[in-house]
């Protein structure tokens, strides 16, 4: 990629939990929860990862921050290695990435306070006096919007926006660069969503903060992300520019995800062609042989069973992971535009 | 924006900085009736065995055999025993001895049981090697072993530092070390629950290393059944030990602990019930006290419970 060099860049991220089986326990298989991610996340970028249940959007997350030991694959946060980093550099190297979780009630400690919950990370990472930590989480409460006078509360006397905010408040408190947000907002009421989400638009603006969102609401991706990567069965299908990718979706996998968007406008919606998909998600241990997503796709050809597609990029900042687009380029001579695919072979129009 | 630490504004000042939170672990104790009854209970208990003989004019082993047996008075409230010792006297010597035990016997099962379940919870590696250990403790017959120790330990023991201390160390140590296993695996099932939570991938996120994150985040939040089976320790504690000295295996006969009292007076059921009765009474009000402090303890140290 052309440009500043990346905050972010994770080559052929892979983890694979292991099966163990038998009476000696040994491993028989592996579930491919992340099998072979690639992608890159500028500075002030916010990069959305979408995807259903299950397609190791969050293990993407934590293993970009190494909560999981990835099992092949590299991931260079700014100009380092963390993937093959001995633990304690990797500690002194926290304070530039930190996390957001997605369940607030869970990820907050119920026997700490609010002051103690936020001053956690100045505690491991600095040696102020008392009084500065004190200052610094006044002003992170600030930040996002949470009363002073809450910080000698515990987290279940807060409802889930605000623990969320506190979540927030831990995350920022040691400067990051880069904040993964792992599904910050499926917990949350949908007016409460709204205010998050803003929150952490306006903190990216006021500390230049860098985001790997990650979620399964694609408007609330589409509102805050820069680019969206689609991911299905552990593989990043499609990856482009946020209006290129709601606009004009190459792979189907993202059709259909798209096509699933509810519409606010009933007449709209009555007219929309849903493309639904049948059948379940292949078990990640044991995926297709070809495609992963041959099993499901409305557009399946021969191929697809037998060959995993290449990652291609079709257009600056635009890859897709699929046949159809494949042949199309290599067969683009004849001057086939994606209009002419056939639509809808397997998949049932609603 | 970091450095740029400003001083505290006075719309900071206004604000009261975090206290300690064992203040607040207090305010709530306070209002715990049980808990409070249980403390004053205990501590007057406490105070009977251990300033008590300060004041008594009986010595525990004072024998005046010509005033054997007699019933309660102003001279000896709870009587006399077979050989004209006060039991009064008795009963607050034995006290110590018998609080002692269970309160060492119970910090130290908590402490072995409480280490244990947390390392073999939180690192998987020694998982296997520390609860098969658990399970060997847990196989082993209590008797044999209290047999073999008090064997092998008693001389040297004894040699060291004194009869009395020797015994209570050998005590203390043998009760311990054979009442931790419940403990560890109610707290391994706990952490292995418990490392899973957000918080404590937070924490990682955070950079904390084990050691921290295990004391701040993983201990505090599996005291609740450490402190019920902690209470309970110290009844099973003060029970052990009067059985093995009534099999010869603890103190020396003539030396007063409540459960001894209790088996020395249960020849005497028939005539004089209040012989055994008077430290069953005792044993039994300090378990129940125990209990209740603990139980308030529990609540305390729960911010969820809090402020109910």
């Amino acid at each position: 990629m052309s440009g500043p060099r990346p905050l972010v860049e994770v080559r052929d991220l892979k983890m694979h939990f292991p099966i163990l089986g038998g009476i000696l326990r040994r491993q028989v298989g592996a579930v491919k929860a992340v099998d072979g991610v690639s992608f890159d996340i500028q500075p002030g970028e916010t990069l959305g990862v979408v995807g259903e249940s299950g397609c190791g959007k969050s293990t993407v997350g934590r293993a970009v921050l190494r909560l999981y030991e990835a099992t092949a694959g590299s991931v260079i946060i700014d100009g380092e290695d963390i993937a093959a980093m001995p633990a304690e550099k990797l500690r002194r190297k926290r304070p530039t990435m930190q996390m957001v979780f997605q369940d607030p009630q869970a990820s907050l400690n119920p026997r700490m306070t609010v002051a103690g919950i936020i001053g956690e990370p100045l505690d491991e990472h600095t040696d102020w006096p008392r009084a500065k930590k004190l200052e610094r989480i006044y002003e992170l409460m600030d930040a996002v919007g949470l009363n002073r006078d809450f910080a000698n509360r515990y987290p279940h006397a807060f409802s889930g926006g605000q623990r969320q905010r506190i979540g927030i408040a831990r995350a920022l408190a040691l400067n990051p660069k880069f904040i993964v947000c792992d599904e910050p907002i499926a917990a949350l009421d949908v007016s409460i969503q709204a205010q998050v989400v803003n929150l952490l638009e306006r903190l990216q603006d006021e500390f230049g903060l860098t985001y790997l969102f990650i979620s399964h609401d694609l408007s609330m991706v589409r509102h805050i992300a820069d680019r969206v990567a689609v991911m299905y069965l552990g593989k990043i299908v499609e990856m482009a520019p946020v209006g290129v990718l709601y606009d004009a979706p190459r792979h189907p996998y993202t059709e259909a995800l798209l096509s699933a968007v509810p519409e606010p406008d009933p007449s709209l919606e009555a007219r929309k062609d849903r493309i639904v998909l049948k059948g379940d998600v292949p078990s990640p241990a044991n995926p297709p042989k070809g495609c992963n997503f041959c099993t499901r796709c409305p557009r399946v050809m021969e191929i697809c069973r037998d060959i995993d597609p290449e990652t291609v990029q079709i257009a600056p900042g635009h890859v897709v992971a699929c046949h159809l687009v494949t042949q199309h380029q290599t067969t683009g001579a004849t001057g086939g535009t994606e209009a002419e695919h056939p639509k809808h072979q397997q998949g049932e129009v609603l | 924006m970091t450095d740029a630490a400003t001083p505290p504004s006075p719309e900071t000042a206004r604000i009261r900085p975090p206290r300690n939170q064992w203040w607040d672990v207090w305010d709530q104790f306070k209002i715990h009736r049980g808990a409070l009854a249980g403390s004053v209970v205990f501590l007057a208990i406490v105070i009977f065995c251990f300033v008590g003989p300060l004041v008594w004019p009986y010595d525990a082993t004072y024998i005046d055999i010509r005033s054997r047996n007699q019933g309660m008075s102003w001279a000896h409230p709870f009587g006399t025993d077979q050989l004209g010792r006060d039991i009064m006297a008795r009963m607050m010597s034995g006290g110590q001895v018998s609080l002692a035990v269970g309160i060492v016997a119970m910090a130290l099962a908590m402490l072995i049981g409480t280490g244990i379940g947390v390392l073999a919870g939180y690192f998987r590696r020694i998982d296997g090697l520390l609860m098969r250990m658990t399970d060997l403790f847990l196989a082993l017959p209590l008797l044999p072993l209290l047999l073999v120790m008090s064997m092998l330990f008693r001389q040297p023991l004894s040699a060291a530092f004194g009869v009395e201390t020797g015994m209570f160390l050998l005590i203390v140590t043998a009760i311990g070390i054979t009442s931790w296993m419940p403990t560890a695996r109610v707290v391994r099932g706990d952490v292995l629950a418990l490392k899973e939570r957000e918080y404590v991938l937070a924490a990682r996120s955070i950079g904390t290393p084990p050691r921290r994150l295990i004391l701040r985040h993983v201990v505090p939040n599996v005291l609740s059944p450490v402190m019920v089976s902690a209470t309970l320790m110290i009844a099973t504690a003060i029970i052990t030990e009067s059985a093995l000295s009534f099999l010869g295996l603890g103190f020396p006969p003539d030396f007063p602990t409540w459960g001894r009292l209790v088996n020395d007076g249960i020849d005497y059921l028939q005539q004089y019930p209040s012989r055994a009765m008077l430290p069953g009474v005792f044993i039994s009000l300090t378990v129940l006290s125990v209990n209740y402090i603990g139980d308030g303890l529990r609540d305390a140290l729960d911010p969820r419970i809090r402020g109910r």
